[in-house]
């Protein structure tokens, strides 16, 4: 029976050919248009790292001095460097790290290629596993390479390629900013998105090229990226370090946790509390305690990491398919009465209400399907226009299998409701008056 | 015009009539806010900068590992610099406009201030900065040389002097000392004590949106010169015919002046500004495309219901026409049936353009919709309809009166 009203419904297409055209045409601008929004979407708001981002968390204190102080509000969203070299002592969770991005100046051995500048990230060990890094050769380092302040480095393999010709170069020099690194491990490609351990800038770009220990950083006076805030300019104290030194009123630290399972979330809170606590008693937080643990959703959800352009445009596109819907509604209508006779007829020769619902059905939704399949192309297309703009996300953009289901789920069920009233309409044409006006 | 026909015909037609005036209504809604959004796009990438937009380029550059005499080096780059032909002034700053990296500051009225009057986006530079920039100082004057401090003093460990001066921009002057003259006045933000305002400028800049659209131009200038170590930029006020010549030539020569070093940025300021907002751009154009299309389906929409409409009536309409019923009667029938249609459409719309705009008061910190865009929607869809409608409206025109003796 399918099988028929699909035939007739081609047969009613080849008949009016300007009219099927149009409402394929306008529930495909419809599909493309927010298929290419929604997709958007989906590749921003994903989640960076799925195995385990539920028990990845991003501890805050409130560490500044009263001036400025406005009850209720947000800590600090970065650390201050003795805060998290602290609690990085510590080691209450069962995996923690500090970090910083930074740049280095790699000034290649091999002949023919001049000094150029990388992103970096000075971190600490637990880095590497914490974030299920892949390594093509070697590993990352040890607690003990943080302690000695070691010069030891671990490479991207873009970096690898470039400078080692692609060789495992574990165990090999690399010359940055003056110092020389020993080589532990290459990472293969790896491009968390959005960069969730560090929302600073650039959130859906490349991950940095370069990792050294943070102890290390600072013995070279690295330069580092990402913002700062201090506080209490006027009373900073002799440090040479200045505003990165150990004690500087300044947070610029991004610290992370990895805890056993996301049960222990409270538990890990309470030590926070404690902490905050503790540094009140002593005298250097002068604020009440005022902690937060988000895990990694969360802390990408409280940054609102996708742009507001990227959500308005899903609802306009979303608005845009609805008028298409509604458009195709009309025309649906109009098709279908323009048939009463012929309804009139096979309701006279005994085909049921039910029967003419469901041929009309199946007519709409083969429009769906039509209109999905094209839509689906220009879904493509609207892709390909974005990637070819110069953003740092761009080659994230693509269609994956959840999204090409949803396309035609969209399609289908947006036609199948754009049918409902029409065949509705139709089933409801009385035989006998057809007849008559014959 | 009997109107009384028409309301009839369209209560026997409810659920075609509804949907024409949903399709109106939502198209007039997208289309008022969308027209909004574009219009408020295309006013924030025209907001002037107070600089020289067309005659800027910069360059920035860095050292590989540490360099001790990194200000004697920058004084010997901008000296460089200034000698080469087609460069009218030189300066080195920390910050520039549509360049990502920003330095801010609290400012306060008083030295024991807890809660900060406003935050400011903090210039240093050189006693040239102003006019390098291209500047427009409206009030006082600017740095002279005794009161020009090095980065690397200031920023040393312990050291507790004083920033001297300061040059404010207007909009900054206004809110902290509303109605006064902010000449010779103290302002608390950088160094021990404070710094006294010495000039106004009209309008710079700050690099990025912090502090969002009032604070765009809280900006001031400190007599502080930065070395290219610390994200020093070199800016470049030269001939706008000459600056992809004059920015080759500077990269050049500050290559050959000095130790190796990495050249990281050099662009044309005009350059910086057009990919700062680029996504702004992007965005009006989506609208507009999204506008039109909605436009086209709209059309579309109608022209294909009223070409029912006159199939379904024809024998209706030869009656009329055999009655006595001009050509023109016909044709404004169909033209006031979609005008009473659009307006429908178009009054139910002005409500769902309010919610919508409401909503994204809420969500996406826009302002509220100006009511003159609500009059320009439904003129537009008033002419998309009339538009739509006339060529379905013709062929009932043309309808024969002898269809009215066929088939009876």
């Amino acid at each position: 029976m399918f099988a028929y009203y699909f035939d007739l419904a081609l047969r009613s297409f080849r008949r009016n050919k300007a009219l099927t055209t149009l409402m394929v045409l306008a529930i495909a601008l419809g599909i493309g248009a927010s298929m290419t929004t929604l997709t958007i979407f989906h590749v921003l708001s994903g989640d960076p790292i799925p195995q385990k981002s539920d028990r990845l968390f991003y501890p805050q204190l409130d560490p500044a001095t009263m001036n400025g102080y406005t009850a209720g509000e947000e800590p600090d969203f970065q650390m201050t460097r003795y805060d998290a070299e602290e609690l990085l002592r510590q080691k209450r969770a069962r995996r923690q790290a500090m970090m910083t991005g930074g740049a280095v100046g790699v000034e290649p051995t091999r002949s023919g290629l001049d000094p150029f500048y990388v992103d970096a990230r000075y971190t600490s060990a637990d880095f590497f596993p914490m974030f299920d890094t892949p390594f093509l050769f070697g590993g990352g380092w040890s607690g003990a390479e943080d302690q000695r302040h070691d010069r030891v480095v671990v490479i991207a393999k873009e970096l690898n390629d470039k400078v080692f010709g692609g060789a495992n170069s574990v165990g090999r020099t690399l010359r940055l900013s003056g110092a020389d690194f020993r080589v532990v491990g290459v990472l293969q490609p790896w491009r968390p998105a959005p960069k969730f351990f560090d929302v600073n800038s650039n959130r859906f770009g490349e991950a940095e090229q370069a990792y050294l220990p943070f102890s290390t950083s600072r013995d070279l006076k690295l330069d580092r990226n990402g913002s700062m805030n201090c506080w209490d300019a006027g009373d900073r104290p002799d440090d040479p370090e200045g505003e990165t030194g150990l004690n500087a009123p300044c947070s610029w630290i991004q610290y992370w946790v990895e805890l056993e399972s996301p049960d222990q979330q409270d538990e890990y809170l309470q030590y926070l509390t404690n902490y905050s606590d503790q540094q009140r008693a002593n005298g250097r937080f002068e604020r009440p305690t005022n902690v937060r643990l988000r895990n990694v959703m969360e802390w990408l959800d409280f940054n609102d990491v996708v742009p507001g352009d990227v959500r308005m445009q899903v609802w306009l596109a979303f608005g845009f398919l609805l008028v298409c819907v509604l458009n195709t509604v009309g025309l649906l209508l109009a098709k279908f009465l323009r048939r009463s006779t012929e309804i009139g007829v096979r309701r006279a020769l005994g085909a049921s209400r039910r029967a003419i619902f469901a041929q009309c059905l199946v007519e709409a939704g083969t429009v769906g399907l039509a209109g999905g399949i094209l839509g689906l192309g220009l879904a493509q297309l609207g892709l390909w226009g974005m990637r070819q703009q110069p953003t740092g996300m761009a080659d994230l953009l693509h269609l994956d299998l959840a999204m090409l289901a949803t396309t035609f789920l969209i399609a289908v069920v947006a036609s199948v409701l754009a049918g409902l009233i029409p065949a509705w309409q139709a089933c409801q044409v009385a035989p006998a008056m057809q007849l008559k006006s014959q | 015009m009997e109107l009384r026909p028409i309301l009839s015909t369209l209560r026997r037609h409810k659920t075609a009539a509804a949907l024409i005036v949903l399709e109106i209504a939502l198209s007039c809604a997208i289309i008022c806010n969308a027209m909004f959004l574009i219009v408020n796009r295309l006013e924030r990438m025209d907001r002037p900068t107070g600089m020289a937009d067309q005659e800027l380029v910069r360059v920035l550059i860095t050292g590989i590992g540490t360099d001790d005499n990194a200000a004697a080096q920058t004084r010997s780059d901008l000296a460089v610099l200034r000698a080469l032909p087609g460069v009218k002034s030189a300066s080195v700053t920390n910050q520039v406009a549509f360049d990502g990296s920003s330095w801010n500051s609290s400012v306060n009225l008083t030295q024991d201030q807890t809660h900060q009057t406003l935050s400011a986006s903090v210039y240093l530079g050189d006693a040239q900065l102003p006019e390098t920039m291209g500047l427009e100082l409206v009030a006082g004057r600017t740095f002279t040389a005794d009161e020009l401090l090095e980065w690397s003093v200031v920023n040393a460990p312990g050291y507790e002097g004083s920033v001297p001066t300061v040059i404010i921009t207007r909009d900054m002057a206004g809110k902290l000392w509303p109605g006064q003259d902010p000449l010779g006045k103290m302002l608390y933000s950088w160094g021990e004590g404070g710094s006294r305002v010495v000039g106004v400028v009209d309008r710079l800049a700050r690099p990025n949106e912090q502090g969002g659209p009032t604070a765009y131009y809280y900006s001031m200038i400190l007599p502080i010169e930065p070395d290219y170590t610390v994200g020093g930029r070199y800016l470049l006020r030269v001939d706008p015919a000459r600056r992809a010549e004059v920015l080759k030539a500077a990269v050049a020569a500050l290559q050959r002046n000095g130790p190796q070093r990495i050249v990281l940025e050099q662009d044309s300021f005009s350059d910086m500004r057009a990919e700062y907002y680029r996504q702004d751009r992007a965005m009006s154009w989506m609208l507009v495309i999204v506008s039109v299309l909605l436009l086209v389906v709209t059309a579309l929409g109608i022209v294909g219901l009223a070409s029912f409409w006159v199939a379904q009536r024809t024998k209706q309409i030869g009656v009329r026409r055999a009655l006595g019923a001009t050509r023109g009667q016909i044709l404004r029938y169909f033209q006031t049936e979609n005008f009473l249609l659009a307006t429908v459409g178009i009054v139910v719309g002005m409500l769902l353009a309010y919610g919508l705009n409401q909503l994204m008061m809420e969500r996406a910190e826009l302002p509220r919709l100006p009511a003159i865009y609500l009059p320009v929607g439904a003129l537009v869809l008033w002419l998309l309809g009339q538009g739509s409608v006339l060529g379905p409206a013709r062929r009932a025109a043309a309808v024969p009166p002898a269809v009215a003796t066929r088939s009876v």
